[in-house]
């Protein structure tokens, strides 16, 4: 028999395809209502935006406990290989300049032993970390650069924070831009207080005069027009980790 | 056996367990709102490539808007929050499913196998017009199999360039495998335009060939004209 003359036989067939089509309208119905409240542009409203946000502390706490490991390094790159370029970004309506290179000091303070306010020629006196590594922005562009500084655990070292330290807050004069890190984000090798970008002095477009860099972590979370660092007991936000961004944002 | 079941009255068989239709239509949400999230997450950077380099191509959604109702989240934070917590769930029920497949022995009634191949071919000659009479078949014909087999497969794809994407300096050998970063995010992206292609196909093809299978994957019961079961 051919395929036509089945089909026939089954549209006269009493209940099945029928109550199939009914229950396809019912099921148009339902996934035209999910179109719906997706073209809201919603983030969960009220009633799902905290759990998504709940979801997202188990993903900071999977990110740091799971995926993390502290000896691990970021591939390293030669400097043939830099991008073109790289954006630059703050937050200020204009770029934030120092007025005073010379009386711009880098604090460091909260719960340490010894407080530390560190001038450029202090932190350049330092040990100093090279490499050319690739940044990872949460937008989704990465590009190859290379930046020179001095490794945050160096500084760490000589303040010697105390015991119930376990986070730093990182300040900057970007109009009030701050991150919040874990203290063994902050002391892994590759954690630098960078002052030079691709072998020059870093520019004032990429957060001169100090600037974080960590190939470990998404951008933003690398504080530029740095202040200081203060150690805390408690999580410190930041400017886009309180407005929903991932907290701990490793890579 | 064969379909030729219209003089008799059709059998109603059991077709689908709970845990199947459970997960193929939790499935469908999930993946729809992973599409939506993702879709909102594509509009921070509308293309793939390092930055000051060639893009990668073909993309024909470079620089491009996605509309609003195809995005959920309404910003970047707010997607990747969506993305972030349904893929768990998308993960686990994927894993439910393919261990319920391998424990029950269902497998086997999936699973493109080479064997499938000549089937497949007589199948696809159905579907051209090349041959008039459908094909013998169990409970999936062979391109059934090659489809639903595929899929699985795809969804693997999706979620390893994933995790590439997501930690491709702790998983640095995962994103390497894709061909780094910028390429593991295109593999993802075209994962999404595969599982779309993939839903078309498959809604057209039951309402075309075999609607009773739409109401076997509500309820589980199934009268239609592919009842036996191998």
């Amino acid at each position: 028999m051919t395929e036509r003359r089945e089909r026939g036989a089954g549209s006269r067939e009493p209940d099945a395809p029928r109550l199939d089509r009914r229950q396809f309208l019912r099921l148009s119905v339902a996934g035209g209502t999910a179109s719906l409240v997706a073209a809201c542009g919603w983030d969960g409203g009220n009633a799902i935006r905290p759990a998504l946000l709940s979801v997202s502390r188990f993903n900071d706490w999977l990110g740091e406990k799971v995926f993390y490991s502290p000896t691990r390094l970021a591939p390293t790159y030669d400097a043939s290989e830099r991008s073109d370029r790289l954006p630059r970004y703050f937050i200020s309506r204009t770029m934030p300049l120092v007025r005073d290179p010379a009386a711009w000091r880098f604090v460091v303070d909260g719960l340490v032993e010894r407080p530390l306010s560190l001038s450029l020629d202090d932190l350049i006196a330092m040990p100093r970390l090279s490499y050319t590594v690739k940044h990872h922005c949460v937008e989704g562009w990465s590009a190859v650069a290379s930046w020179h500084g001095v490794p945050v655990s160096a500084v760490v070292e000589r303040c010697r924070p105390r015991r119930e330290a376990r986070f730093i807050e990182f300040t900057s004069f970007d109009a009030g831009y701050a991150n919040g890190w874990d203290l063994a984000s902050a002391i892994h090798t590759q954690t630098i207080l960078a002052y030079g970008m691709n072998d020059s002095p870093l520019p004032a477009a990429h957060g001169a005069p100090l600037r974080l860099y960590a190939p470990t972590k998404l951008g933003y979370k690398m504080t530029k027009y740095l202040l200081g660092m203060t150690f805390t007991d408690r999580r410190p936000g930041g400017y886009w980790e309180d407005r929903g961004y991932p907290w701990f944002g490793g890579v | 056996m064969t379909p030729d079941t219209h003089n008799a009255p059709r059998l109603l068989v059991k077709r689908h367990h709970g845990l199947v239709r459970a997960t193929h239509w939790l499935s469908f949400v999930l993946l729809a709102g992973m599409v939506a999230s993702g879709l909102q997450i594509y509009g921070a950077y509308t293309r793939f490539g390092e930055r000051g380099g060639p893009s990668y191509q073909p993309n024909p959604f470079q620089d491009t808007t996605f509309p609003a109702w195809a995005r959920l989240g309404g910003w970047l934070a707010g997607a990747l929050n969506w993305h972030f917590a349904l893929m768990w769930i998308l993960i686990a029920v994927g894993l439910v499913y393919v261990l319920y497949l391998a424990g029950s022995g269902e497998w086997r009634a999936l699973l493109f196998r080479p064997r499938d191949l000549p089937g497949a071919l007589a199948m696809a000659q159905y579907y051209l017009r090349l041959r008039a009479d459908h094909p013998p078949q169990g409970k999936h014909n062979p391109l059934q199999k090659l489809a639903y087999t595929s899929i699985v497969l795809v969804g693997a794809l999706a979620v390893l360039s994933g995790f590439a994407i997501y930690k491709p300096v702790q998983l640095a050998w995962l994103a390497t495998l894709f061909g780094g970063f910028q390429l593991a995010r295109y593999w993802h992206f075209w994962t999404v335009w595969i599982f779309v292609g993939f839903l078309a196909t498959h809604v057209a093809l039951v309402f075309m060939v075999d609607p009773a299978s739409l109401r076997a994957m509500v309820t589980g019961w199934y009268r239609g004209r592919f009842p036996s079961h191998d």
